[in-house]
């Protein structure tokens, strides 16, 4: 880690540099550099394969970089954490697949995401009961699911499974969300409502967004990072990186 | 926490506690009360018998809560069960006193036979009744934890992990066969004569492991039940439905994974412990690969995740074994794997669910019926529905 504290570092939520992941010799990021700002909404573009849900895996501790430093909050090395501790910190992440507790009830699914205690203990002996009904009741009402919080997540629909998981992140309340391809399979108007929760979530969160919808990404309205081969190959304003050429070769213009 | 389990009680749980209230009442009155030569007569080996069935249920709720409720396709729960059989059959062996064949009034007979010539450590304190019995928990429990702590840390599932507990108790039927571990080798242990002071062949004996079988497993389906019916059994099901979720979430999955384990290792000791006495003897073959299989096959038929068709599927199943092996004791393998698959093809929920399912359809076709009679939805009657 450099010794030199540079401002970009200590104003970030996030913040990676140089980081590379090699799979069986095969680079899935490639010194990758890339800093979120507190409260940034920060949109991430790419084709398949660049090393987006790489770039996840590496934030929330599933995957241990061969290289480079992963910072959060200015200070906190993620790369040494694992998974659960990582979350504690306040970082939530929505799966590329939906991911929703299938046998339990929307309820349930909301009620184990919400913030509070999370050892065996505390849940054996009954504390983690303890929720407060409204902030269920909000999240649920965020997320469009209030009527449907007796079912099963199984029998969802899959945009509903899609904003379950939006609204668990929610529940858990973290600083900063990650938010992988949430509008995959989406109606038009499924996707500007999510477009538009994303937006009003972003207003007290950080978020960070991967998505191939560029409908979706110019309705989020953020800053745009494209990445193609586990590197940032550019990054800046939607109108800017949808001209680049670079990325018009690589990407848009397939 | 077990009153509350009691109060919050699912009709399923409430019928199973009522059957167990009745069968521990009523069977030792038809045994001891009843004359022998009456029809009603329930006689003294089978009591023993059934007994012996509830120490499998007990077992079978001990998996159900790894296997079904967080996903712990364990195949070494054969092994925690043997392990609490072992000591309570080495307290009972302790209990023979000078009346084993070589009179040693502290070595049992193998080790004179062995030509030891004092209680190895391993034997200590097995005279005293309530240390044997806090063995019978903290052995299981403890090989439990130090195996499930280096398991669930490592991250092994699935298969694997179905694999290395069957390599444990592999490991420990090689062990338990040797006479120089001193549980008396294949032969085991047995000859026992009598437990906290009662001749163990006495009939009120025999009732009375019958009534602590009963009472046994009784507590091991609240505690269960309370264990999954909580905040945190909850989170259980979350880690068998998304592990990785649960993780992300902020949860311990390993820590999660080894209080189920680790509490139904002493759960499975307990049901072993109370085995032993009923059938008269432990031997290295109770570690044998086929038996832990052969629990996970009960609870798949009596179904999965369900605890009370877990119970069911161990009485059953050995119900029919037990036919079996007297009526065609020859077929009796060909039985138990064509029941699996029958279950499986047939069954895949496993007897509770697939009934509870068909009663859930029958009382919606009722209600169907009902408000056609009474002329609501006449004029929209969906097809089928009469
Ligand atoms: N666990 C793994 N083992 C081996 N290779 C992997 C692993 N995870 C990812 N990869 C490879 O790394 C590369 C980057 O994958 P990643 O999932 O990060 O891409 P992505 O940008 O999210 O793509 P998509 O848009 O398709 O979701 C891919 O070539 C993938 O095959
Ligand atoms: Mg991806």
């Amino acid at each position: 880690m450099s010794s030199v504290t540079s401002p970009e570092l200590t104003q970030s939520i996030l913040y990676l540099d140089g980081v590379s992941v090699s799979f069986d010799g095969f680079k899935a990021l490639n010194s990758l550099s890339m800093v979120i700002g507190h409260g940034e909404m920060r949109a991430i573009i790419g084709p398949n394969g660049a090393g987006k849900t790489t770039m996840m895996d590496v934030i929330t501790g599933k995957t241990r970089p061969d290289d480079g430093d992963v910072l959060f909050d200015g200070s906190v090395d993620l790369t040494r954490m694992d998974e659960a501790s990582i979350a504690e910190l306040g970082i939530g992440r929505k799966f590329q697949k939906p991911t929703v507790f299938e046998s339990h009830t929307v309820d349930d699914n909301i009620l184990l995401a919400m913030k509070g205690p999370r050892s065996a203990g505390s849940s054996l002996f009954g504390w983690r009961n303890r929720v407060r009904d409204d902030q269920k009741d909000q999240v649920l009402e965020t997320i469009g699911l209030k009527d449907h919080r007796k079912r099963l997540a199984a029998d969802l629909s899959h945009g509903q499974k899609q904003w379950l998981e939006i609204g668990m992140l929610l529940a858990q309340d973290p600083k900063l969300l990650l938010v992988d391809e949430p509008v995959a399979g989406m109606t038009d108007h499924e996707t500007e409502q999510t477009a538009a929760l994303l937006a009003s979530i972003a207003k007290t969160h950080a978020v960070v967004v991967v998505e191939h919808d560029m409908h979706f990404v110019r309705a989020l309205g953020c800053k745009v990072t494209c990445l193609h081969e586990g590197s940032v190959l550019a990054e800046g304003a939607i109108d800017a990186v949808s001209t680049n050429d670079r990325v018009v070769e690589v990407y848009l213009g397939r | 926490m077990i009153l509350r389990t009691i109060i919050d009680l699912d009709w399923r749980g409430r019928v199973f506690l009522l059957v167990l209230a009745a069968v521990a009442v009523l069977v030792p009155l038809l045994n001891l009360a009843v004359p022998a030569g009456s029809a009603f007569n329930v006689p003294t080996y089978l009591v023993s018998l059934l007994g012996k069935y509830l120490c499998y249920a007990l077992l079978a709720i001990a998996l159900d809560l790894v296997w079904g409720y967080c996903g712990i396709l364990s195949l070494g729960h054969g092994a925690f069960f043997a392990l609490g059989g072992y000591a309570m059959g080495m307290y009972l062996m302790r209990q023979i006193g000078p009346r084993g064949v070589y009179a040693n009034p502290v070595l049992p007979d193998f080790m004179v036979f062995l030509n030891m010539k004092e209680l190895p450590i391993t034997w200590w304190g097995f005279g005293h009744f309530p240390y044997a019995m806090l063995m019978v928990l903290v052995v299981p429990g403890l090989l439990a934890f130090v195996f499930g702590w280096f398991a669930f840390r490592s991250r092994v599932t699935g298969v694997y992990l179905s694999i290395i507990t069957q390599a444990m108790t592999y490991a420990l039927l090689l062990a338990f066969f040797r006479n120089d571990m001193g549980f008396g080798g294949n032969n085991g242990l047995t000859d026992f004569k009598d437990i906290l002071g009662f001749n163990i062949q006495a009939q009120s004996t025999r009732v009375a492991l019958f009534v602590a079988s009963v009472v046994a497993l009784a507590l091991g389906y609240l505690i269960a039940r309370a264990m999954v019916t909580s905040a945190y059994g909850k989170v259980l099901i979350a880690i068998r439905d998304a592990e990785s979720r649960a993780r992300f979430m902020g949860y311990r999955v390993e820590r999660y994974k080894l209080v189920a384990f680790t509490v139904s290792a002493c759960m499975a000791g307990v049901a072993g412990a109370l085995y032993v006495p009923q059938v008269g003897i432990i031997n290295p073959s109770e570690f044998a690969a086929a038996n832990s299989i052969e629990a996970v096959i009960w609870v798949a038929v009596g179904g999965r995740g369900t605890l009370v068709g877990a119970a069911l599927g161990a009485v059953l199943v050995n119900w029919a074994k037990t036919w079996l092996t007297g009526a065609f004791p020859e077929v009796w393998v060909f039985g138990l794997g064509a029941l699996f698959v029958l279950v499986t093809l047939f069954l895949p929920k496993g007897i509770i669910r697939t009934l509870s399912e068909w009663s859930a359809r029958r009382s919606d076709q009722r209600a169907a019926s009902a408000a056609a009679e009474a002329g609501i939805g006449a004029v929209q009657q969906p097809a089928g529905a009469e």
